[in-house]
């Protein structure tokens, strides 16, 4: 036994050591770590593409194609991040879309010219969102089940109101379709929506008290309404500003096929939340980026991309997503545990 | 029984363990001290498999051992309890405490089998009125406080280890916990207990270990005869007075400082009923009461949280009872649980403390960060806060210093009336006085303060009128320096009204 009362006197550095730098940001550590990870498996697809098709892959024409693939879902994404950071999920995101573009193309809308019928998807998919929002929040719904709901009624609405029936943008409309075909540097117009979509996204979730609440409302909900916070409504406001990014990406799909139909955004949820997921975000809510969210995005955009280029099936594309998303899911487990206290 | 000797465990950024020894022998109730963050919850991981030390050994029962994960741990016949409750609120109790090795046949559970064996420990407890089929997240702080401590006790536990179980309970509950501890010792059991109540290391103590910035400034003292003043100058480095601060000089009665809030007939069915009091600015009153006496709940239905009947009245204004909107008006409650419903654990110390004011802090919804940094930063000085990093995730801090982080989210702001629930959880001996002098200072301010608190001295010490609650009622409201601890404990045992 020891003398009871001798302290250690070894020298040393003293137990609190200099706190290592966390990064200004306050996911400072979580975005750049999840990230590597991300831009690593970027870089390997990009390799991928240039041995197996060296002159299509790395054509600008291909790199234009696969951002305007991505630019609708990445809207989407966009809203179904927030969601998700906040403890939420919106299964109903491709149906609000198909919805919107119905609405924004129907011989009515039509009449009012393109600036209406851009208007009018937005209002519907926000409408829209805020109904999921209302439910949930004050009706007390869950959200899977409140979005499952809407994903078949919205999607049903749609087949209605087009009598099942493709619906083309009128020639005098064709200012929506020239998003799609008017290009400055390049690139088409709307994959500058899509930019501009991403750095609003990001810019509310990183520098506003809004995307606070959000982390505060999805990590710890109680925490949150002691704190002050009305859980309640920002919830329902997540849900409508989701809604709002299914307007935009409708009309982003308007102008690239040309039409409004019930069958557009077919699965996209699954896209998203997928694209969400890889990117880092807890499906418990409270931790999460919009980065990473866009990243995931352009690896699924990439494969899909790739099998094209390559001919291959369609079948083994989905396959390899499905490896893909339990991977990615992997990692970062591992990654939480690393940082688990 | 358990010799650990140089352990080192490094995270990022902070050496939490810089070469600790620690030895336990069979039936002794072996106490660790320290300041909040010195290492102890890192150390008791350790020997709970939670964390693997990067130097040094571990024995037990001269066998070097190195558990790799909890279960290691529990296999050795180690039991925790976490300073931090680790239930699982959507479980039943029953299948809380046998979580991992539930009475089950072939993956079948034998419900029956369970709430039996439950209801045993829980009586042995002292708790039959905790029924084993009651969803966890139901309880109350001081209830899955005995839950997880059930849970410790169905592993049959060769070493037990504590880390502040009695920062949850209330004067009579700690009473049975150390009856059972000391059940559990005769039986040959060690215990490894953590508190900073140092009366409670006097009375079931057998030994002392005291920590310092990660490491071991004495082991082996006699918990019994220690002197308190060299135990805190170990333990702080300097000499620190356990005292509250001085009341404003007033005359009885008080000054009569506008009244900040006025509360008549509230009622929570449940809780409690009919309470009256009021607030003025500038006063601190203290509520006193054991667990369950409707001290939390009253907070709570002040602040709106709780749906309750009555009037609240804030600065001559009567409140629709939501707590957005006395936010807004200036309340403030630093509640009972902080991990549970204070704190975003992955986010910054800077992100959790302006929680409760950021539209202050904003133009149009955008944040002004490096205001709000300067703020948390600021916060964190005041109340000592380590590390004084205000970038740091909270749940890297330790859990006196998370306390902190609570408080100092309501410093922040204009407020009027500040709900304090067990402000002073988990916080060491010496930042305790800090916060004491933190809590007056404010209250000199012009704000009132509604203090809840299992210490029956803190609430005497602190508060300039006291309420002494009983089952959901006011049995006594009176002035803090006609009390006496003994009095007061008398009532909220025993009803009898002085
Ligand atoms: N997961 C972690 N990552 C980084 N640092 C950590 C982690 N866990 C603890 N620390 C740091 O290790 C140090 C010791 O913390 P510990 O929780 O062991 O203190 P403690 O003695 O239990 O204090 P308290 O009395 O407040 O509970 C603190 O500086 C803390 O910030
Ligand atoms: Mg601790």
């Amino acid at each position: 036994m020891s003398d009871p009362t001798k302290p250690r006197s070894d020298t040393g550095p003293p137990g609190i050591a200099l706190p290592g730098r966390a990064g200004g940001n306050p996911l400072g550590r979580l975005t750049e770590a999840g990230h590597m990870g991300l831009l690593v498996a970027i870089a390997l697809l990009v390799v991928v593409g240039l041995v197996t098709k060296p002159a299509a892959f790395a054509t600008t024409s291909n790199l234009v194609s696969i951002l305007s693939l991505a630019a609708t879902i990445g809207v989407i994404t966009v809203g179904a991040t927030f969601v998700i950071i906040g403890g939420g999920i919106d299964l109903s995101v491709g149906a609000i879309m198909a919805l919107a573009s119905v609405w924004a193309t129907t011989v009515a809308t039509q009449e009012f010219g393109p600036v209406v019928m851009a208007i009018c998807a937005i209002l519907v998919g926000t409408g829209t969102g805020l109904v999921n929002g209302l439910l949930i929040a004050y009706g007390r719904l869950v959200p899977f089940i409140a979005t499952l709901a809407m994903l078949v009624a919205a999607r049903g609405l749609a087949q209605r109101m087009s009598d099942r029936k493709t619906q083309l943008i009128q020639p005098e409309n064709s200012a929506i379709v020239e998003l799609s075909t008017t290009r400055v540097l390049g690139v088409p117009l709307l994959v500058y929506i899509f930019a501009l979509v991403v750095a609003l996204g990001w810019v509310l979730l990183n520098r506003t008290t809004f995307g606070r609440r959000t982390y505060a409302v999805g990590g710890n909900p109680e925490a949150a309404r002691l704190a002050g916070i009305d859980v309640r409504r920002h919830t329902m406001l997540l849900y409508a500003l989701s809604g709002l990014c299914c307007g935009i990406a409708a009309v982003l799909i308007m102008a690239r096929t040309t039409t409004g139909s019930s069958t557009h955004g077919d699965l996209y949820e699954l896209d998203a939340i997928a694209a969400v997921i890889i990117g880092g975000t807890l499906l418990t809510g409270g931790r999460g980026t919009i980065i990473g969210s866009i990243l995931g995005l352009l690896i699924f955009t990439l494969i899909t991309n790739l099998f094209i280029l390559n001919g291959l099936n369609t079948s083994d594309q989905l396959i390899a997503k499905g490896l893909i998303i339990v991977v990615a899911v992997l990692l970062q487990r591992r990654n939480l545990k690393e940082r688990a206290p | 029984m358990l010799v650990m000797r140089g352990i080192v465990k490094q995270f990022p950024g902070v050496r939490a363990l810089d070469g600790v020894d620690l030895d336990v022998r069979a039936g002794e109730v072996h106490c660790l001290l320290g300041q909040n963050g010195a290492g102890k919850s890192t150390l008791i991981k350790v020997m709970a498999g939670v964390h693997q030390p990067d130097e040094g050994t571990v024995e037990f029962n001269g066998q070097r051992v190195r558990p790799s994960g909890p279960n290691d741990a529990i296999k050795l016949g180690f039991a925790t309890i976490y300073q931090e409750l680790d239930l699982v609120d959507g479980l039943s109790v029953t299948d809380n405490i046998f979580l991992g090795h539930e009475h089950a046949r072939l993956g079948f559970v034998n419900r029956a089998a369970g709430n039996r064996a439950a209801r045993q420990v829980l009586e042995r407890l002292g708790h039959p009125e905790i029924r084993p089929t009651t969803e966890v997240g139901r309880l109350s702080p001081a209830a899955k406080q005995v839950v997880s401590m059930a849970r410790a006790l169905s592993h049959d536990a060769r070493l037990i280890i504590m880390d502040e179980p009695s920062a949850a309970l209330a004067h009579d509950e700690v009473a049975n916990l150390f009856r059972i501890i000391r059940e559990l010792t005769s039986q040959g059991v060690a215990v490894v207990y953590i508190s900073h109540r140092l009366e409670e290391i006097r009375e079931i103590g057998d030994r002392v270990t005291v920590l310092k910035d990660g490491r071991t400034v004495a082991v082996g003292l006699p918990a019994r005869d220690t002197p308190t003043s060299q135990i805190v100058s170990l333990m702080t480095g300097r000499n620190v007075e356990y005292v509250f601060p001085p009341r404003p000089e007033a005359p009885a009665g008080g000054p009569p400082g506008e009244e900040v809030l006025r509360v008549e007939g509230l009622t929570s069915p449940g809780a409690f009923r009919d309470v009256s009091f009021a607030v003025r600015a500038g006063e601190i009153v203290g509520l006193a009461g054991l667990v369950g006496s409707g001290r939390s709940e009253i907070l709570e239905a002040v602040y709106g949280a709780r749906p309750s009947s009555g009037r609240v009245v804030l600065s001559g204004k009567q409140v629709r009872k939501s707590v957005v909107g006395n936010v807004r008006r200036g309340m403030g409650l630093a509640p009972e649980e902080r991990k549970a419903q204070a704190l975003l654990l992955d986010q910054s110390v800077t992100a959790n403390i302006t929680l409760g004011s950021l539209p202050g802090f904003a133009k149009f919804g955008w944040l002004d960060r490096t205001r709000e940094r300067a703020e948390a930063e600021r916060l964190a000085k005041a109340l000592d806060i380590r590390p004084p990093d205000p970038e740091r995730p909270v749940k890297t801090l330790s859990g006196g210093n998370q306390q902190k982080a609570v408080l100092a989210r309501w410093l922040l702001g204009s407020r009027k009336l500040l709900l304090l629930d067990e402000p002073t959880r988990g916080v060491d001996v010496g930042a305790r006085a800090e916060l004491y002098a933190v809590i007056r200072d404010l209250a000199d301010r012009g704000i009132g303060v509604l203090l809840v608190s299992s210490e029956v001295p803190e609430v005497l010490g602190l508060a300039d009128r006291v309420l002494v609650l009983r089952e959901g009622s006011v049995i006594h409201e009176g002035d803090a320096r006609e009390l006496d601890e003994h009095l007061v404990l008398d009532m909220i045992m025993n009803g009898r009204a002085a």
